[in-house]
């Protein structure tokens, strides 16, 4: 099973995302802003022992993530394996945590908030790491993350 | 060296327990004549994009009596809103004209996104339902004249807790200075959870109860009174029941003893007899003309007129 996983196609440079749950693959593409430019490659719904529902395999070409961009994957699989590709071999197996603080990424469900109502840029800090619940820097409120309200930071 | 000269005021959830201290510190010094003319030479912007009379006459007679000029607008309509200026835009403008610029408006957040914009510091005066923070400044100043200390008192809060967003400051300031709390309020109008995982959260001890009355033995040093809106309930009759058991008589007074005090943000309706109006316990007048000393002093330390 996994090893049809790497048969799908070996990058030789590059960040190679693993065990994101089905289907939140495309999820990922977005909130790392790399669906409008970039060349990555998607492998949808493979066999997983840690994920009954099936995993998805997302590989980035050319393009070693940053620390936040990798913990902002925590929000939509938190139990996601990071590799960092170079010349063909795993450089770096990065561990990702919930980020302190997310920026441009989530949008806030209160509808009279300066972010939705005045153009105020979207920024949330941890509020409960063991609730995943993030507060808004703007209406205050504490909110959950929920993957409908994650999207592109340029949208 | 003061940590207020050119900062914003815009939410408790900034404020330390010394800040609060220093603030209260200021406002006293001002009431009793130490800072004169701490405000004069400088410009203040008063931008209502809500109308709020009572909040607006405050902080302009606060920027006057200290020897300030303000200006500004009163509510959208007669602004350049009106005209599409966006409100980033507004203020961008606006910051250019002035020394500190006061910002009331109807969305939560607004005042944090002007602080960001704005080269001069800016004081919020109502966002949405978030907050007021110069609200709960003046009842601290209030609670500390009136008590003398701040720290572990007893503060009961009565009426609309749910939708209250002075009482969700107070309650978060108290626990601050490690106040004892008491809920009083009907249950379709209680504290809300998250207000009080905050509070078990920082070790704060509450009581809910249904009445003033039951609270009795927590022996409260304030009680704090909000207004309960008919809006709230689709059976007047239930509101008219649910306003009764709510109201603060003599009688109420008597049964929690001599000392307590009686605050109210103010206006009130009828939740407080006027009969109450009379006795040492009700501070609810000076709360509110503590308002004056209390914008003045904050916007003295962040203006550098009092380090
Ligand atoms: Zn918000």
């Amino acid at each position: 099973m996994s090893d049809r996983v790497y048969k799908v196609y070996a990058i030789e440079n590059g960040t190679v995302i693993d065990h994101i749950p089905t289907p939140m693959a495309l999820k990922v593409v977005e909130i790392l802003g790399i669906g409008s430019g970039g060349v990555f490659t998607l492998g949808v719904g493979f066999q997983s022992k840690r994920l009954p529902g099936g995993k998805d395999i997302l590989k980035i070409e050319n393009r070693v993530l940053s620390r936040n961009e990798t913990d902002i994957i925590s929000l939509i699989a938190p139990n996601a394996t990071i590799n960092i590709i170079r010349e063909g071999r795993v450089q770096e197996k990065r561990r990702i945590s919930l980020p302190e603080s997310i920026t441009g990424v989530m949008l806030c469900p209160n509808p009279n908030c300066a972010t939705n109502m005045l153009g105020a840029p979207r920024k949330f800090r941890l509020e409960n790491r063991s609730l995943v619940t993030y507060r808004c820097q703007y209406c205050e409120r504490v909110t959950g993350v929920i993957s409908e309200n994650l999207v592109s930071p340029e949208r | 060296m003061s940590s207020f000269s050119g900062r914003s005021i815009i939410s408790l959830r900034d404020m330390s327990v010394s800040e609060l201290w220093r603030i209260v510190e200021a406002s006293g010094e001002v009431k009793s004549g130490k800072h004169p003319g701490l405000l004069s030479g400088l410009g203040v912007a008063s931008l209502f994009f809500e109308p709020s009379t009572r909040t607006r006459l405050s902080f302009e007679s606060a920027v006057l009596k200290g020897g300030g000029t303000v200006f500004g607008f009163a509510d959208p309509g007669s602004s350049s809103q009106k005209k599409g200026e966006s409100f980033a835009d507004s203020v961008r403008t606006v910051t250019g004209y002035c020394d500190a610029m006061i910002i009331r408006h109807p969305v939560e957040g607004a005042a944090r996104m002007a602080s960001e914009l704005s080269s001069v510091p800016v004081i919020n005066a109502g966002d949405g339902s978030n907050q007021h923070p110069t609200q709960t400044f003046l009842d601290l100043f209030t609670i500390f004249e009136s008590v003398g200390r701040l720290e572990g008192l007893c503060v009961g809060l009565m009426g609309d807790l749910k939708y209250g967003r002075t009482v969700h400051s107070l309650a978060h300031a108290m626990a601050l200075f490690g106040a004892r709390m008491v809920f009083i309020s009907p249950s379709s109008l209680a504290m809300p959870p998250h207000v009080l995982t905050e509070l078990a959260e920082s070790g704060i001890s509450f009581r809910v109860v249904s009445s003033p009355e039951e609270a009795q033995d927590s022996e409260m040093d304030v009680l704090y009174v909000t207004r309960i809106q008919k809006e709230r309930f689709g059976d007047p009759q239930e509101y008219e029941s649910v306003a009764h058991s709510y109201r603060v008589t003599r009688e109420t007074v008597a049964v929690l003893g001599d000392s307590i005090k009686i605050m109210h943000p103010l206006p009130r309706v009828d939740e407080i007899a006027e009969e109450v109006d009379s006795l040492p316990n009700a501070i609810y007048f000076r709360q509110a003309h503590n308002g004056i000393p209390t914008r003045q002093a904050l916007l003295g330390l962040v203006t550098g007129g009092i380090s």
